[in-house]
C-alpha cells in the first residue's frame, strides 16, 4: 500500500471477524463522488455510517449485533455446557458444580468483602511489580539497545538470567525478602521486567536506518538523535513489551501466592480446594481470567494511542 | 564546449572559480561544491582487498545551478552524494562548500532520499518542522515556516496526516518541503522521484523545476533517467562504472524552456549523447557484476 492514497486506518482490526465487520460499514461506490479514502481517516468506523443516514447506521448496527452474536455464540455454548453438564449427570458435579452455583458463590464472596480483599490483593501486588518493571527495565533496555559498550558488559549476565525460570528464583526470593509482600512484588517484577527489557532494546536497535541517516543528515547529535528518533521510533515495540509483561505480571502472581500467601486470589483459590469449597475455587478462578482480560484491554487501548501513527499493514 | 568550473589537475584553490565562456549570460561563477580528486574506498567483510567505489573525482558544482548527475547502476553516484553530505569522510582528495571543506552533514545541505525518510510518527507539518527543530527556529516561526513550505509543494490541507495516509508522490512532497523549510544553500536529492509512477514523476520535475527557480538554490539531483536527467539538469555530470569518476560534462542548453521540451530535436540529440556515453559504461559494469559473480 506504499504508494497509493491510504485505506481508512487508526483502528487496526484484531480479529479476521472485525475486519469483515468493517466491510460491511464502508460505504459503497453510490457514495458520491470519489472521496479520497484518506479524507474519513482520522474517524474511521462510527462515523461514516452517520453521515450515510439512518437507514445504513441501522443496517450497521445491524451488522454490529449479528457480528456480537456470532462472537459470543462459543462463550454462550461453552456456560451452557458448564451449567447443564454437571447437572445431567455426565460429569461429576461435586468437582465440576453447575455454572449457577459458581455464580452464586462468587456473589457470596463479593457480598461478604472477602473477594475484594483477595483481588486487592493481588492487583495491589501485580501493580506495584509491573510498574517497578517499567521503571527499571525501559531506561535500561535503552542503554543497552543505544550503548554498544552496555550491551557488551551486560549481555552474557542478561543471557543467563533471561534463561533461569521466574519459577525457580522464588525460593531464592522467598528466601532473601521473607514471605511476605516485597518477595511476590520482586517476583513479578523479574518475570515482568524481561518482555519490557527485551522488547525495548530490540526496539532502540531495529530503528530504520534511512530515518537516522536522514536525521544525522540535518546535522543532529547523539543526544538528540536518540530524543528526537530513536525514542519515538522504538515506542511501539516497548509498548508490545508492556502489553506482554501485563499478562505476565497476574499469570505469575497467581503461582507465588499459591505458594506462601494469606491473601489473594491465587490464596483464594488454593485454600477453597484444600478446604473443599469447589464453587469458591471456580470463581476465583473466573475473577482471575477477567482481570486479566480487562488489564489486556486496558493496554492494548493504552498501546493504540500511542502508536496511532503505525501503518496498518 | 568548454565545461565551464571545471578544475584542472593543476587548480588552485580558489573558491572563485571565473569562467565565462560557454555559459550564457554568467560573467562569474561561484563555485559553490568543489569535489577535488575524491575517493572512497570500503572495507568489505571476508575480502582481502578494499572495495573501491570512487576513485579521482572531479566535479565543480556552480552556485545556483542544477546539476544532473547519471551512472550505471552501483558506480557510486550515492556514495558520492553522501560525501558531500557529510554523512560518510572521503578516503582521498577533499570536498569544499563555498571554499571550506566539508567536514560532517550540517544544515547548509539538505538531502530528499529515494524512499522519502520521513518521520512515521510525525505529521506532514511535524515533518517539516524537524529540521527547523534541529536549528533551534523557535516554536511559533517554526509553525509558520512548516505552513509556508506545505504550501510551496501543494499540499496545503494535509498537514495534520500521517506519511501512511499520503501517496508516495504525496510524501516525496513533504520530504523536500521538510528539506527546503530549514534553507540549506545546496539540495542534494538521491533519485528522489524513482519510486514514483510516470505522472506523478512527471509533475514533481516540473515542481522541482519552479521550485528551484522561486529559491535559486544549488541543486545536486542523481537519477538513472537519461530523459530525467537532460530534462531537469542545466549541466549533466556522467559517471563511469565503478570505481565511479566524472567521465564527461554535459552542457544542456536550450533556446528556450518554454513548452514541451521533450519535443525538442535538441532533447533528443542531449539524449542520445549521454546514452552513447553510458553504454560502454553501463556493458562495463554488467562485466563487472558477473566477475565478481
Amino acid at each position: 500500500m506504499a504508494d497509493t492514497l491510504a485505506t481508512p486506518t487508526g483502528h487496526r482490526p484484531r480479529t479476521g471477524a472485525a475486519s469483515g465487520a468493517d466491510v460491511t460499514s464502508v460505504p459503497g461506490p453510490a457514495s458520491g463522488p470519489a472521496i479520497p479514502a484518506t479524507a474519513t481517516t482520522a474517524a474511521a468506523g462510527p462515523v461514516t455510517p452517520a453521515r450515510e443516514g439512518a437507514r445504513r447506521g441501522w443496517r450497521a448496527a445491524g451488522a454490529r449485533a449479528a457480528l456480537w452474536l456470532r462472537r459470543s455464540l462459543a462463550l454462550a455454548l461453552l456456560a451452557a455446557a458448564w451449567e447443564l453438564l454437571p447437572r445431567t449427570g455426565a460429569v461429576d458435579r461435586v468437582f465440576v458444580p453447575p455454572l449457577s452455583e459458581v455464580l452464586t458463590a462468587w456473589y457470596d464472596l463479593l457480598a461478604d468483602g472477602r473477594l475484594l480483599e483477595h483481588f486487592q490483593a493481588s492487583l495491589v501486588r501485580s501493580l506495584a511489580g509491573f510498574g517497578l518493571a517499567i521503571v527499571l527495565a525501559i531506561p535500561l533496555g535503552l542503554a543497552i539497545g543505544w550503548y554498544r559498550p552496555v550491551a557488551d558488559f551486560l549481555s552474557p549476565v542478561l543471557e543467563l538470567f533471561r534463561n533461569t525460570s521466574a519459577v525457580a528464583l522464588l525460593p531464592v526470593f522467598i528466601l532473601i525478602f521473607g514471605l511476605g509482600e516485597p518477595s511476590k512484588i520482586i517476583f513479578v517484577l523479574y518475570a515482568c521486567a524481561w518482555p519490557i527489557l527485551l522488547n525495548t532494546i530490540g526496539g532502540v536497535r531495529t530503528v530504520e536506518p534511512l530515518l537516522i541517516k536522514s536525521a544525522r543528515s540535518m546535522g543532529l547529535g547523539s543526544l538528540r538523535l536518540f530524543r528526537k528518533v530513536i525514542l519515538p521510533a522504538a515506542v511501539p515495540t516497548v509498548f508490545t513489551g508492556i502489553r506482554l509483561a501485563g499478562a505476565y505480571s497476574i499469570l505469575v502472581l497467581l503461582f507465588a501466592e499459591m505458594v506462601g500467601a494469606k491473601a489473594g486470589l491465587g490464596y483464594l483459590i488454593q485454600d477453597a480446594q484444600f478446604s473443599f469449597r469447589i464453587p469458591e475455587m471456580y470463581a476465583g478462578i473466573i475473577t482471575i481470567s477477567v482481570l486479566g482480560l480487562l488489564f489486556n484491554l486496558l493496554l492494548v487501548s493504552v498501546e493504540r494511542r500511542f502508536s496511532t501513527w503505525r501503518t496498518s499493514s | 564546449m568548454t565545461i565551464a568550473g571545471h578544475r584542472t589537475a593543476s587548480g588552485e584553490a580558489s573558491p572563485v572559480t571565473a569562467v565565462s565562456i560557454g555559459v550564457p549570460r554568467r560573467t562569474l561563477v561561484h563555485t559553490k561544491i568543489d569535489v577535488r580528486a575524491v575517493g572512497k574506498t570500503f572495507q568489505v567483510r571476508g575480502a582481502d582487498r578494499p572495495f573501491t567505489a570512487l576513485e579521482g573525482v572531479d566535479l565543480a558544482v556552480h552556485e545556483g545551478e542544477f546539476l544532473t548527475l547519471v551512472g550505471p547502476s552501483g558506480c557510486g553516484k550515492s556514495t558520492l552524494l553522501d560525501l558531500i553530505g557529510g554523512l560518510t569522510a572521503p578516503s582521498g582528495g577533499e570536498i569544499l562548500i563555498d571554499g571550506r571543506p566539508v567536514t560532517g552533514p550540517g544544515l547548509d545541505r539538505g538531502v530528499v532520499f529515494q524512499q522519502y525518510a520521513l518521520f512515521p510518527w510525525r505529521t506532514a507539518l511535524a515533518n517539516i518542522e524537524f529540521g527547523l527543530e534541529a536549528k533551534d527556529v523557535p516554536r511559533r516561526e517554526r509553525r509558520a515556516l512548516a505552513r509556508h513550505y506545505i504550501e510551496l509543494v501543494g499540499l496545503a490541507g494535509f498537514e495534520q496526516r500521517y506519511p501512511h495516509e499520503l501517496s508516495g508522490g504525496m510524501r516525496q512532497r513533504i520530504a523536500i518541503a521538510r528539506s527546503l523549510a530549514f534553507d540549506p544553500d545546496v539540495l542534494l536529492m538521491d533519485e528522489p522521484f524513482a519510486a514514483l509512477d510516470a505522472q506523478t514523476r512527471e509533475s514533481l520535475q516540473e515542481e522541482l523545476l519552479r521550485i528551484w527557480e522561486k529559491t535559486g538554490k544549488t541543486i545536486v539531483f542523481i537519477t538513472h533517467g537519461i530523459d530525467e536527467a537532460v530534462y531537469l539538469g542545466r549541466r549533466v555530470a556522467v559517471m563511469t562504472s565503478r570505481p565511479g569518476r566524472i567521465k564527461k560534462v554535459i552542457e544542456v542548453a536550450f533556446g528556450s524552456r518554454e513548452g514541451d521540451l521533450r519535443a525538442d530535436p535538441r532533447f533528443g540529440e542531449y539524449r542520445h549523447e549521454i546514452w552513447t556515453l553510458l553504454r560502454d559504461e553501463v556493458a562495463a559494469a554488467q562485466e563487472q557484476e558477473r566477475t565478481l559473480g
